[in-house]
């Protein structure tokens, strides 16, 4: 299990725009960078992230090896209505991880 | 059968190797601009509306701080779809993309990202009404990512 940060409002007013800002520890290898034994060292990164707000995609992107390692995403997302918000990243090597936060939308 | 090689012959052959494994081929502005013109379908990419803020003068290329704002009301009827970013001279020419829409509630992406040298990054988003806008940032590098052991 990688490391994520995970920052949502708890709270917040239906309308209104939240800042989800993510950041997961991973090397994100390129696959270009060469070892201490002078070979290339396979690529392994996270190629997908999503969002989902109650089960609904509201944010996705697909990523590349031009990624710093331990990928920080910050976007926004409208407060609809209180519950859960699940981001999931994905990738090679099999990479899967799932955090979830609930908010509470008055 | 034997092969003789002469000891100039050998070391030339293990210097363009050495160059071969430190330095991969890094893309091309033609590359990029294929791969812009994959991302758009061929679609003519107007310039405006696409903010792109990156730091003029980055010290370490293995994270370079980006933020991208797109003019857009994001609603059901106007919208940005997709916002794509592009490099000029990193191994592969595509950064990231990202999905958006009127839940998005702004049109606004942050990320960090890697710079193998001083270049250009553009950012291209795609409207809700098909239409495609970029802006564009010019960065320099002092420590390049991608290639050198870090």
């Amino acid at each position: 299990m990688a490391r994520a940060l995970v920052n949502i409002p708890k709270t917040a007013r239906r309308g209104d725009v939240i800042e989800i800002r993510t950041l997961i520890s991973h090397e994100m290898e390129t696959g270009y960078r060469p070892g201490p034994n002078g070979v290339l060292l396979p690529r392994d990164i996270i190629t997908r992230f999503t969002c989902t707000y109650n089960g609904v995609e509201v944010f996705s992107a697909e990523l590349f090896p031009a990624m710093s390692a331990n990928p920080y995403l910050v976007f926004t997302t409208v407060a609809s209505e209180s519950g859960t918000i699940a981001l999931t990243w994905t990738g090679d090597n099999g990479f899967s991880q799932t955090e979830t936060a609930t908010i509470e939308v008055a | 059968m034997l092969v003789s090689l002469s000891r100039r012959e050998v070391l030339l052959a293990g210097s363009a190797a050495s160059f071969v494994l430190a330095v991969p081929a890094l893309a091309s502005p033609e590359e990029m601009n294929e791969a812009i013109r994959r991302f758009t379908s061929g679609a003519e990419t107007k310039a405006g509306r696409v903010r792109l803020d990156l730091p003029p003068l980055v010290e370490n290329g293995n994270a370079a701080p980006l933020a991208i704002l797109v003019e857009s009301p994001m609603t059901e009827a106007d919208h940005v779809r997709r916002i794509a970013v592009f490099n000029e001279r990193n191994p592969q020419p595509n950064v990231i993309t990202a999905h958006l829409g009127p839940r998005s509630g702004r049109a606004s992406l942050s990320t960090r990202i890697r710079l193998a040298n001083s270049q250009r990054i553009t950012a291209v988003a795609e409207m809700s009404d098909g239409s495609f806008w970029s802006g564009t940032a010019d960065v320099i590098v002092t420590l390049a990512a991608c290639i050198e052991g870090a």
